[in-house]
């Protein structure tokens, strides 16, 4: 050991501070606490749903009988009611959303373009279950009384356009979760958009293109993962959302065909019928489901996600 | 070169491998000019070696910078001098997998002992940085006094008069003594750096590190830096690190010249009077550095 | 793009003439007619927030009597009010906050300042999954592990159900808000011999404070306005709950669901009131959140 005087200052220390040690740890626990977390989320839902699956294995997804009085469940409308909604919001909402999108990125002037996108995202900061409220009351009476009347009159023939229409039912959910998923579409394009290099636009412009062109044909190409990318990310939106639909979507229990049928996807499944299950296989069947949801939308999340970042690194390949 | 500046937790602590070779044992490899009987060194390092992984940043380096004196530090770009300076606070060892070995002792304590607290041992040897860095939430007030209140310890009774001291040696108390709670950022570039100096001698160091402290500067600002500096000259030891050597012959009563090796490592050339080294320096390389030939 | 390459300079048609041959042509009517397609598209997103604030607002201000505001429903019958919703909402998410929000900045302050760059991953990675989760299944989570085993529905369960999706949220809102703090910053402050945990709390946190507080706010809107996760945990009741975290308790967010489904008008009436406050609120932050930060936002 070295003599410390004369400089007296410099304290002999072995061991760091305590200060320090403290701090960094409980940061750490909380940091941790977050995986933690999720282990414990993954976990439980692994568990409380493992007797469905033991007892139903594939005949959950594929059968279509839900039946509480004889114990037997199978979940096949529910997860067509997902899809099928989901499907519709994203029909409705892409086109939309994109070409709004390239409206706020390249055609409109920042005077406008900066009101604008924060009105668009104030629309995502509404709770599903005020939407949900407005939807029941004011939409689907809308709906039934106007398009769903003039489609059921025009296309009624097809499948898909089969009525009557009550308003709620398939339809209504889809335009609804169109709704819900539309500021993330747009949200989320136009950033990548935006951040396609203006060198890109010049070359374009330089060549004599009209501003059209040059969004269609420079920008939106070099981004097109990103914009990818975020139509995934509404459908993953659209396949979780709970509260909107359950109010909407009637209470079907048969595989959905026409927009106007009566329907359930599976988050509104579990959340009418979880309290009434008694604790055994049904409510494990509904924990099974929602494991479903959880795989389903964790994917989409993650390809989606691979897809913006990648359409911020550089151009599309 | 420096990635991180936070201790990563699951890095490996620094590895010192000290050599507690007597100072006596080791010739500098170059030998100063004969320096006045009055001097004493304030800071040694012996092969001192500094790495960022495995990449050898700085290669043994022996080097005494003498007390109360401002030593500088020249060189080409990327030959280390940075990396070098920011050993002797121990700022290097925050870099992302820094390690080092050889040994820095001031005033013949080895800074590097594991008895040895860097948070202590960077109240003792202040820094100045490239870019003025006010802290952004502060006045310029609680600026200066961020030492003393944050560094733990009891707060100073007279903080109002250490502060002003501060300022006033800074050369900055006359132009903000009437609006201390300002903002720290709303001064100029160059009087923020003064603001930083007046911050680092607020904890009343001994050693004052200055990294290429007006590049980013104007001319004015500058040198108004260097003014100061001949003024903080005699109560404290400074070591500068610039690329402008018409400052370093400004300024500096010694100068080091860096270089770079082959393997990327820098090193230290040559060292010794700021005169000798400008007008008769001993070694070609510092010569053709001098007169521009490279560098 | 008229000219093919290669053409001599001299065969090709004066300047103005093919300006002018651009200037009416289709190329040019498809640009005017996409470009305002593309305005009417942007047009259409605002019409929904549009029509559901009309729509809330005139309703609910209907709906908007100092009872709904002071008293809890009525046993039999209808009439009364909201109470036992608004008290239930203001508990239980100030209780999931006051976890949350440690649990959460502190989480941020270790991905950002101390993790690894592989701990960092994990922490990062683990967040933006449980963002990704259905609240439904979150409330299932909450469920299993905090009322089946006291065979009760609880409060308690509902704010730890809204801790645990204001947590991830935070977490990443504080990382990413103090990756922004300038490195100088940080090294100005160790240079000085203050100790780390001092230098994150006295100056990289207060240099991110803005952003942080952003985060929190939003978080807690958020959790203002789940009803899935309190649908199997808190449960909801018709009782004003005031500090009973053991028992059942009601939400605004529960209470417009349950006034929605009910076949009785003065029901429906009471929860487009319940909604109009929850919208103030909800809508209240994040303005004034987002307001501020769109400032000097570029677009």
């Amino acid at each position: 050991m070295t003599t410390l005087a004369p400089i007296g200052r410099l304290r002999g220390r072995t061991a760091p501070r305590r200060a320090d040690v403290v701090f960094r740890g409980s940061t750490r626990v909380f940091g941790g606490a977050v995986i933690a977390a999720l282990g414990v989320v993954a976990a439980v839902l692994v568990v409380s749903s493992a007797p469905a699956w033991t007892r139903f294995g594939v005949d959950l997804i594929t059968q279509t009988t839900w039946d509480p009085v004889r114990d037997v469940y199978g979940a096949l409308p529910f997860i067509v009611g997902t899809l099928y909604s989901a499907t519709i919001a994203l029909l409705i909402a892409t086109p939309i959303g994109v070409l709004t999108a390239i409206f706020l990125s390249e055609f409109a002037p920042r005077r406008i373009a900066i009101p604008l996108t924060f009105t668009i995202e104030l629309l995502a900061a509404i709770p599903s279950v005020v939407i949900g409220l407005w939807g029941v009351f004011v939409l689907s009476p809308f709906l039934r009384d106007t398009v769903d009347a003039w489609l059921i009159a025009t296309l009624g023939w097809l499948p898909f356009f089969r009525g009557p229409s009550f308003g709620v039912g398939l339809g209504a959910a889809g335009v609804i979760l169109a709704i819900m998923i539309l500021p993330t579409i747009v949200s989320i394009s136009r950033e990548v958009l935006s951040s396609v290099p203006s060198s890109q636009r010049e070359a374009m412009f330089a060549l004599g293109a009209t501003r059209w062109e040059v969004a269609v044909k420079a920008v939106l190409p070099y981004a097109r993962s990103g914009v990818v990318g975020a139509a995934i990310l509404g459908l993953g939106r659209a396949l979780g959302e709970t509260m909107a639909v359950t109010m909407v979507i009637g209470n079907g229990q048969d595989i959905p065909v026409s927009l106007f049928d009566q329907a359930q996807t599976i988050a509104s499944k579990i959340a009418v019928s979880f309290n009434e299950a008694s604790g055994g296989l049904q409510s494990q069947s509904l924990v099974a489901i929602g494991l479903i949801l959880l795989v389903m939308t964790l994917l989409l999340n993650v390809a989606a996600r691979l897809l913006v970042s990648r359409a911020q690194k550089g151009p599309a390949r | 070169m420096v990635t991180e500046v936070r201790s990563r937790e699951d890095e490996p602590a620094v590895t010192t491998r000290p050599t507690i070779a007597p100072a006596s044992a080791r010739v500098p490899a170059a030998a100063p000019d004969p320096a006045p009987a009055a001097r004493t060194t304030k800071i040694e390092a012996r092969d001192l070696n500094l790495y960022y992984g495995s990449f050898r940043a700085v290669r043994n380096v022996t080097i005494d910078i003498p007390a109360n004196e401002i030593t500088a530090i020249i060189g080409p770009s990327g030959c280390g001098k940075s990396t070098f300076l920011r050993s002797l606070n121990r700022m290097h060892e925050l870099a992302h997998g820094a390690r080092m070995d050889g040994s820095i002792r001031l005033d013949g304590v080895d800074i590097y002992d594991r008895g040895v607290d860097a948070v202590d041992l960077r109240r003792l040897v202040g820094m100045v940085f490239q870019r003025p860095n006010p802290f952004p939430t502060m006045s310029i007030y609680e600026n200066v006094s961020a030492g003393l209140r944050l560094g733990g310890g009891p707060r100073p009774t007279d903080l109002d008069a250490i502060v002003e001291g501060c300022l006033t040696r800074a050369a900055l108390w006359d132009e903000v003594k009437d609006h201390l709670g300002d903002p720290g950022t709303s001064l100029s570039g160059g009087q923020q750096q003064r603001l930083c100096i007046a911050r680092a001698l607020a904890v009343d160091p001994e050693i004052i590190l200055m990294d290429e402290p007006a590049s980013a500067l104007d001319p004015m600002a500058t040198l108004r830096i260097e003014e100061l500096m001949l003024e903080l000259r005699g109560s404290y030891t400074i070591v500068i690190v610039t690329h402008n050597m018409q400052q370093a012959s400004r300024v500096s009563d010694q100068t080091a010249f860096f270089s770079m090796g082959e393997d990327r490592a820098g090193y230290l050339v040559e060292m010794g009077q700021t005169t000798t080294i400008f007008t008769n320096p001993r070694e070609q390389l510092t010569e053709d550095y001098i007169s521009g030939r490279f560098g | 793009m008229s000219a093919a390459p290669g053409t001599l300079a001299g065969s090709r048609a004066p300047f103005a003439e093919r300006l002018a041959a651009v200037r009416g042509s289709r190329r040019r009517v498809v640009d005017r007619v996409m470009r305002t397609v593309a305005l009417v598209a942007a047009v259409v997103c605002v019409v929904p927030l549009a029509a559901i604030l009309l729509f809330v607002v005139i309703k609910g201000a209907a709906a908007l009597n100092l009872d709904l505001l002071t008293k809890p429903p009525k046993a039999l019958g209808t009439g009364g009010g909201a109470l036992n919703a608004i008290l239930g909402s203001l508990q239980m998410v100030a209780v999931a906050a006051l976890v949350a929000v440690p649990v959460g900045v502190l989480g941020g302050v270790y991905v950002s300042e101390f993790a690894s760059r592989r701990s960092a991953r994990t922490v990062r990675f683990a967040a933006d999954v449980l963002v990704g989760v259905p609240s439904i299944l979150i409330g299932i989570v909450a469920y299993t592990l905090l009322v089946v085993p006291f065979k009760q529905f609880n409060a308690a369960a509902g704010s730890v159900a809204l801790a645990l999706i204001m947590v991830p949220v935070i977490v990443r809102t504080t990382e990413e808000i103090l990756r922004l703090v300038p490195r100088e910053i940080r090294e100005a402050g160790l240079a000085l011999g203050v100790p780390t945990w001092r230098v994150v709390l006295s100056v990289v946190l207060p240099a991110g404070r803005a952003g942080v507080l952003t985060g929190v706010m939003l978080a807690v809107a958020r959790a203002a306005g789940e009803t899935a996760p309190l649908l199997f945990t808190a449960l909801g009741s018709r009782l004003v709950n005031v500090g009973q975290f053991g028992q059942p308790m009601d939400a605004l967010p529960l209470f417009i669901y349950n006034g929605a489904r009910q076949p009785i008008a003065a029901l429906n009436e009471q929860a487009w009131g319940a909604a109009l406050l929850l919208l103030i609120f909800v809508l209240g932050v994040n303005v004034a959140v987002r307001a501020r930060s769109w400032g000097g936002r570029a677009a």
